[in-house]
């Protein structure tokens, strides 16, 4: 019981962070199309960036408390996005109106590009990094097992919700949200009704990019080791989560993040730790033969 | 068999619709529609917007599952074919052959293409399901020439003969609309249903469309056709059945058709069709 | 755009450019002396890539003017010659691959690229099948070739089986895959089939790292049989029995590698063989016609399921044989060579050879991993500059290489149709 209680902090905490990286994905298929293959990267920008911000305030001994957290967090959204940005403007958006596998294409070669990039200036070692924020609150013990609801779980889980809950607001409330909305309804008739479409795709990179940042900065706190290649997988289970909760829904992009993170953790605690990839991905597969579009995903009416 | 068919058909009934409803959630589309085609006759189906002309389309061809209800094709020596208990394109194979509203061509590939590609079951059992074909064995050559044959046939009755080897996707709308239709017609159907055949036509285009569908119907095949361009319907349908708000309101001939008080009342409430009604009247 | 303008265009992606790599190449992350972290300054490096940006912006605005960098899927001017000389074309390439080992100046080395380059032609021939002609995306096409060399090396190693009868088993295993793969998730549709081929993909990958006694897991298996010569081994012997001692040769090292190659050689010609002649075929012209729409498919009385299912086992069988040869080939495989970015490379491939056209993958591939192979002292930038080129000839030339689609069958002249007008799929 208690064992299970400290899975459920566990896969939360992680899921929280798919969630993150998942709403970058569904965001920008939502309003193009494409998969963003690069996204993944872009969160290892983020985690990158965060590290080297770090090490920064700390060289001028600035490193503490929660402002020095939260201006890691502000620079790394405001590079990372520059990153998202200057992606969609170079490889994507000359290939706007093309044909579907191209930007498919183009996403992956800027994927090699980001990985071998941060490899070539960083260097291939991963970086490990003195923790930031130690210690927590026992919330059970049961013999030996103390179940522990570390601080930087909690922060993860309440920053998370808390930008998702600005995030959910900017789409539903703002006329950018509604400018987004509209392109992804029909870009055409949104641009011939006078919305900027080429800015709008670009600011939902920028947004996308800027909570991937928040979740390469979380990742660093959490886990504490990055390295130039960690932005594949996290990539691949975020595009997991998306897919799994219904490709272009926001919420299901946050409920496939949670899910896919319970099922790897809970798989990893009673299973075997090898195999929780394989878990994530068979339900994946699974839930996609049963609903084709996903747990929230709108079903597609084929018109003839 | 049919509840009100007016004089016997000819060849006896192709198609019968029996108690056929299609609901969409709480909408019903279609509701408790029944009547009868003939063997070798055009029958055309029409009604305002919204009638349900189209569900029941797709119900016949297998692109909806319906509600409830029967559909059937008499097939001559065999038993009829249940057509709303199979997949869409077991329904083709057992003789329906439709063509859509939308053009749905194969718009990268050549006009004879296309037509070739409607003859692949014919085709795939002459290869030996692809094995023979790919060593080189089997009757395929001999099939291959029927097939460009029949292509060829059907290309030049709907005049497009000298655009064989052009892409679809590149052919003019009228041709592409007359390209659809022999398409369907390589799969050498015992029932042809036309969706809409000359919406977005000119009326010498029209005129045109017509000769072809008598010339179909008199190589034998019998017709289904959902149409809003009244000329068209009047001149060549044998039979017109009229749905409103997914009902079957009337069903006979053509001039019983325009003199039905149901029907214009029908077209009345909506201000285009009854004008298309009174020219034609 | 007046000079003025032009540089302040180039000052600001420059200042981008700035913003950009100050952080991630101004300050490199090092572990110090107390094995901490620290950070080492590289301002120079940051300077360099910002001037870089700032002209190589002001050329492209200046010079060459803002109409020479727009994607285009027109035939450009080399494309068309490329087409007219097509007949020539394909034909010298092919003499030039069945020449290459006795051409002077061709060494050992040479023919490890050239037997590299038909590896990756006659994978992307095979992911062709699946992704050109039918439209169906499968971005976990490397999970065949996997399967084809663990089948290969398992059989091979514990049942002491022939290559020449492994490599059947190998294609049949990897269609059988490719079948029990496509059976669920053919209905759906576009990226929903392209995430859940590459989570399969994915998962053989784990299982082939952590199901140790049947693969060796990580450290993969070794002293995989080297192939025989129809029964008549390689080596330095000089034996009657072994290949150079029959044939009364000098025994050489260079008579396997150049056997290898006209083995890849044969198999990447089966595969071309195969599908140029299924697409001649009823089989093939469904696949694209599928392609081109599924609906109109259905209402021709096309079984969609079957058909698909067909492209799928096929292009998966090619992977299991290339997979086959390359066990072979190295003696030794890991899950290590079955990562993701495989199957991302063949599918570049692919796509930038141009869908559906055999020649321009046989370019493509070509062009890629030769020339990957080329820049192999750039070590680790040079999947840098490879990501990179992928972009930039996307961005130049989304329809890949050859955009256009030649008809199947003409009652006249066969005449290449736009890519414009050639579907690409949902699947």
């Amino acid at each position: 019981m208690a064992y299970a209680l400290q899975q459920l902090i566990n896969g939360i905490s992680l899921g929280m962070i798919y969630g993150l990286i998942a709403v970058g994905y569904t965001m920008v298929y939502g309003i193009i199309g494409m998969i963003n293959f690069a996204h993944g990267d872009i969160f290892m920008i983020g985690a990158f960036v965060s590290l080297i911000t770090v090490l920064l305030l700390q060289a001028g001994g600035l490193m503490a408390g929660p402002a020095a957290i939260l201006l890691v967090l502000l620079v790394s959204m405001a590079i990372t996005a520059l990153y998202g940005w200057s992606v969609e403007r170079v490889a994507y958006r000359p290939l706007r109106g093309s044909f579907r596998l191209a930007p498919l294409i183009s996403a992956i070669g800027i994927s090699i590009v980001l990985q071998n990039y941060v490899q070539v200036s960083q260097g291939a070692r991963p970086k490990p990094m003195e923790t930031l924020i130690p210690g927590g609150i026992e919330v059970m013990r049961d013999g030996a097992f103390v179940v522990q609801f570390s601080y930087s779980q909690m922060l993860i889980i309440a920053l998370t919700l808390g930008v998702l809950a600005v995030f959910t607001v900017l789409v539903t409330r703002t006329p950018l949200g509604r400018a987004m909305r509209a392109c992804e309804q029909d870009r055409k008739m949104a641009s011939l009704l006078g919305i900027d479409t080429d800015r709008t795709i670009s600011l939902t990179f920028v947004i996308g990019a800027a909570l991937a940042a928040v979740a390469g900065t979380m990742y660093l706190l959490r886990y504490g080791v990055i390295d130039f290649y960690i932005g594949f997988l996290a990539g691949v289970k975020a595009f997991t989560a998306a897919v799994l909760g219904g490709i272009g829904s926001l919420p299901g992009a946050v409920l496939g993040g949670l899910l896919i993170g319970l099922i790897e953790t809970f798989w990893s605690a009673y299973f075997s730790v090898q195999y929780k990839d394989v878990a994530a991905f068979s339900i994946l597969a699974i839930t996609l033969i049963f609903l084709p579009t996903g747990l929230l995903g709108r079903q597609e009416v084929e018109k003839v | 068999m049919a509840p009100d068919s007016g004089r016997p058909a000819p060849g006896g009934v192709i198609l019968e619709v029996d108690g056929l409803t299609m609901r969409f959630g709480g909408l019903t589309a279609v509701s408790h529609v029944s009547f009868t085609a003939a063997r070798g006759e055009i029958t055309a189906v029409i009604g305002p917007n919204g009638a349900g002309k189209t569900t029941l389309f797709n119900c016949i061809t297998g692109f909806y599952r319906p509600s409830s209800g029967a559909i059937r094709l008499h097939r001559p020596g065999g038993p009829p074919a249940e057509l709303h208990g199979l997949p869409g394109y077991r329904i083709a194979r057992a003789g329906v052959a439709r063509t859509f509203q939308n053009i749905r061509l194969f718009p990268g590939m050549t006009a004879l293409e296309n037509l070739l590609v409607a003859q692949h079951n014919k085709l795939m059992a002459a290869t030996g399901f692809g094995i023979g074909a790919v060593l080189g064995l089997s009757r395929y050559p001999r099939a291959e020439r029927e097939a460009i044959g029949l292509a060829r046939h059907w290309l030049s009755a709907t005049n497009l003969l000298d655009r064989a080897d052009d892409p679809a996707g590149a052919l003019p709308y009228g041709a592409q609309r007359r390209l659809e239709i022999a398409r369907a017609m390589c799969t050498e159907p015992a029932l042809l249903c036309l969706d809409e055949p000359a919406a977005g036509l000119n009326p010498r285009e029209s005129e045109e469309l017509a000769r072809l569908l008598l010339d179909i119907r008199g190589q034998g095949t019998s017709l289904l056709l959902i149409e809003h361009d009244m000329g068209v319907v009047m001149t060549i349908s044998d039979r017109v059945v009229v749905l409103d708000h997914g009902k079957l309101i009337a069903d006979g001939a053509p001039a019983a058709i325009r003199a039905d008080q149901k029907v214009i009342a029908a077209y009345l409430g909506e201000g285009e069709e009854d004008e298309d009604l009174e020219v034609e009247a | 755009m007046s000079p003025a303008a032009a540089i302040r265009d180039a000052a600001i992606a420059a200042a981008v450019a700035f913003g950009l790599f100050a952080m991630l190449v101004g300050l490199r992350t090092e572990i110090g002396p107390q094995s901490n972290l620290i950070l080492r300054q590289r301002w120079a490096a940051v300077a360099i890539l910002c001037a870089i940006v700032f002209l190589g912006r002001l050329l492209i605005t200046w010079w060459l003017g803002r109409r020479a960098l727009r994607p285009t899927t027109a035939a450009g001017p080399w494309t068309a010659r490329l087409q007219q000389a097509g007949r020539l074309f394909a034909p010298a390439m092919l003499a030039l691959a069945l020449l290459l080992p006795v051409l002077p100046g061709v060494g050992r080395y040479e023919l490890d690229v050239g037997i590299l380059v038909l590896t990756y032609v006659m994978l992307g021939w095979g992911l062709n099948i699946v992704v050109g002609l039918a439209g169906l995306l499968d971005l976990g096409y490397v999970a065949f070739y996997a399967i084809g060399a663990y089948s290969y090396a398992i059989f091979a190693q514990y049942f002491g089986l022939s290559f020449w009868i492994c490599l059947p088993i190998a294609g049949i295993l990897a269609a059988f895959w490719g079948v029990l793969l496509g059976f669920p998730v053919l209905r759906l549709r576009g990226d929903y089939l392209a995430i859940v081929t590459l989570a399969f993909g994915e998962i053989i990958r784990v299982v082939l790292l952590n199901w140790t006694e049947l693969t060796g897991g990580p450290n993969g298996i070794s002293g995989i049989p080297r192939p025989t010569f129809f029964g008549l081994p390689f080596n330095a012997s000089g034996d009657p029995d072994s290949f150079a001692g029959f044939f009364g040769l000098e025994p050489s090292p260079s008579h396997r590698v150049i056997f290898l190659y006209y083995l890849i050689f044969a198999l990447a010609l089966l595969t071309n063989w195969v599908t140029l002649r299924l697409r001649r075929q009823p089989l093939g012209r469904a696949w694209e016609a599928l392609r081109e729409d599924e609906i109109a498919c259905r209402a021709l009385g096309i079984n969609i399921t079957t058909t698909k299912l067909t492209a799928f086992a096929l292009g998966a069988m090619f992977g299991g044989f290339a997979g086959a040869f390359f066990a072979t080939r190295q003696a030794f495989i890991s899950p290590e060579s079955f990562t993701f970015i495989e199957s991302a490379i063949i599918l570049a491939i692919v796509v930038l050879g141009g869908l559906g056209s055999q020649v321009g993958v046989a370019v493509a591939a070509l062009v890629m991993i030769g020339g990957f192979e080329v820049f192999r002292g750039l070590d680790e930038w040079r999947m840098l500059v490879f990501g990179g080129a992928m972009v930039v000839i996307m961005v130049l030339r989304p329809r890949g290489l050859v955009g256009t689609r030649t008809p199947s069958i003409a009652l006249g002249k066969r005449r290449a149709i736009s890519g414009d007008l050639v579907g690409e799929g949902h699947g």
